[in-house]
């Protein structure tokens, strides 16, 4: 049976870590996504699942912490927001490369360096283009309610089993901090020993007498071998894009304009696209939920049907490099967006529709 | 000594000493007279003897010891410069059943690395570390390490460590011994007989401790690094006797029963 609760995003997302069966979670504090670990403390899913928490003491211990426990075949997590992030990408980085599969955070703050603590977008390139050194991909989702919040905890373990990567949970300040009502899964039991070793047998669990001993590494200082593991890395993400890409397309049937956003921007440009319509303007709505892969296919489609195309972004403008390369020279793409932890009105849309699509 | 012939040194009966059958097959990466063969050796017999192979998992650092997941015969996990102390945390919270060790050179451990060091220790994980203290960045290619000795050559400070402007040498390990986290916490060598026999003894009670619970073991063990100091082994063994001993005294720092 799903539980319905009012909750804020940190805490649905915590909750329904708990719930999906995780079997750790390692952390440090950074607004706005502390509550996070918060909730997972005050709530003892030790007593509950047996769930490990600890707060590490920095972001660079806790990803590397991250690293161990998914060596292990455990499922994993962790969140922070932009700086922390950032902290992060070395760890993220070997953990892209040795292949192991996690689930991370990002409760978006406006930056660059310390910025703001109100929420952002401005960190989609560092997600979806690389972010640490290295040729190798996050599979990216971006969850634009409280709800989504939840559902991506998951959801995220699932595609990071079955893809053996890291999933990167993109979302804001903005839905992190709000509350909405949630439907939660039942509680999922963690794996056992047992299933653990059937489940991930390239995982470090001990090395037994009937079978060679597992080794979790990123190095290969044989450059043909590490070119071959590259190779497979970008044949890995390659069946992502395949399979895993996903999207809502919202009143995009008849659609002549068509605007692109996703998270807190997807909403309130969701609202823009009812004014535009009230207003007689047969405007469309795509909401990329992964990032990576990206929508590419249906926004290639789409702008064969419309006039134009606006994307939304809380950012000087990033995703609409990827709906460029979509588009092509096809039809015209602007972009319009706030900075600095500003979160545009509705209305401010609707004038940048008219202004930069409809009547430009 | 009386003739004996090849054939008859290899028979059974005359077996006196065998390579673990924790240490893999495969040649060592280490210059020849390094320390660090020494001890990945006292590490996996002390595994081997207390029959726990299937039961650990060891961290390996970077550093000269990247490679050691090719000669230890356990399962590992290879970390981050700095970071094995992290790994180490979740792998023995999430498998408290199993053993956890690193093995970490100084650059790794005493500074990249010494907020996880640190902290790991200050936690009072259950876990081993080993420590490798050589002075130097051996596999880069001989840079000062936080513990080379002062007025000590190397490839970064090519004129003798300045202490005015490059710092002192740290010794982490008797920073370590004031957290109240570590249980154990010693200073051993290996470059003689009597000295990997203690040394041994160290790392068996090391893990010993992690077998009841305790908290954290540290086992440090200054090392030679010949080619970083340049020196034959033998010399730079001298050299390490006179010089890095009396910055590094051996013996237990803090021993917590």
């Amino acid at each position: 049976m799903k539980e319905l609760r009012l909750m804020k995003g940190n805490e649905a997302f915590a909750e329904a870590a708990i719930r999906a069966g995780a079997d750790g979670y390692f952390g440090y504090p950074i607004t706005p996504q502390s509550e996070v670990m918060e909730y997972l403390m005050a709530e003892k899913p030790h007593e509950r699942t047996g769930m490990v928490v600890l707060q590490a003491e920095s972001e660079v211990a806790a990803i590397n912490m991250v690293y161990g426990g998914a060596s292990c075949g455990k499922r994993v997590l962790t969140s922070s927001s932009s700086p922390g992030i950032s902290l992060k990408q070395e760890g993220i980085s070997y953990i892209a490369g040795a292949e192991l599969p996690c689930v991370i955070l990002n409760v978006v703050r406006g930056g660059p360096g310390l910025g703001t603590i109100q929420p952002s977008q401005s960190d989609y390139f560092q997600s979806t283009k690389g972010g640490g050194h290295g040729d190798y991909k996050l599979l990216v989702l971006a969850p634009s309610s409280v709800q989504e919040m939840a559902d991506f905890a998951g959801l995220g373990f699932e595609l990071a089993f079955k893809y053996r990567n890291p999933v990167l949970i993109l979302s804001d300040g903005a839905i992190g901090q709000m509350m909405e009502k949630v439907e939660l899964d039942e509680q999922k039991p963690r794996w056992t020993e047992e299933e653990i070793i059937k489940n991930t047998p390239w995982a470090t669990t001990g090395k037994t007498k009937n079978r060679e001993r597992n080794i979790i590494t990123s190095l290969d200082l044989d450059s043909g071998k590490q070119e071959l593991h590259n190779i497979s890395l970008q044949a890995k993400y390659r069946e992502m894009e395949k399979n895993e890409t996903r999207y809502e397309a919202i009143s995009c049937e008849d659609a002549e304009y068509l605007i692109v956003a996703y998270g807190t921007s997807a909403r309130l440009s969701q609202k823009a696209v009812d004014l535009l319509r009230a207003e007689g303007y047969k405007v469309g709505l795509l909401r990329p939920i992964t990032l990576f892969p990206f929508p590419t296919a249906i926004i290639a489609k789409l702008a064969d049907q419309v006039k134009g195309i606006l994307t939304v972004e809380m950012s000087a403008g990033q995703m609409i490099e990827d709906v460029r390369l979509a588009v092509g020279c096809r039809v015209k793409v602007e972009h319009f967006g706030r900075m600095g932890g500003i979160i545009p009105s509705p209305t401010e849309v609707v004038d940048a529709t008219h202004k930069k699509i409809i009547g430009g | 000594m009386a003739n004996i012939t090849k054939e008859e040194i290899r028979k059974p009966e005359n077996l006196v000493y065998k390579k673990t059958d924790l240490l893999t097959d495969k040649a060592l990466s280490y210059c020849p007279g390094c320390g660090h063969g020494t001890a990945h050796r006292i590490v996996m017999e002390v595994l081997e003897e207390m029959d726990i192979q299937d039961k650990t998992i060891g961290i390996a650092p970077v550093g000269c010891s990247v490679l050691a997941y090719d000669f230890m015969n356990i399962d590992m996990q290879q970390a981050a410069h700095g970071r094995a102390p992290a790994l180490a945390t979740a792998v023995k919270r999430l498998h408290p059943d199993k053993f956890v060790f690193t093995y970490q050179g100084d650059g790794d451990l005493a500074a990249i690395g010494t907020a996880e060091t640190i902290h790991a220790c200050n936690r009072g994980e259950n876990i081993v570390i080993i420590f490798i203290n050589n002075g130097i960045y051996g596999m880069t290619g001989g840079q000062m390490a936080p513990t080379t000795l002062p007025g000590m050559k190397s490839s970064t400070s090519p004129y003798g460590r300045d202490v005015q402007t490059m710092g002192n040498p740290l010794r982490i390990t008797e920073l370590i011994a004031q957290l109240p986290g570590t249980i154990f916490v010693t200073r051993q060598a290996v470059h003689t007989p009597a000295h990997v026999r203690k040394a041994k003894k160290a790392v068996r009670k090391a893990f010993e401790n992690q077998k009841l619970n305790k908290g954290l073991s540290f086992v440090e063990i200054v090392s030679n690094c010949n080619s970083g100091w340049k020196m034959t082994p033998l010399k730079s063994n001298e050299w390490m006797v006179d010089n890095m001993f009396p910055y590094y005294p051996l013996g237990d720092i803090k021993v917590n029963e």
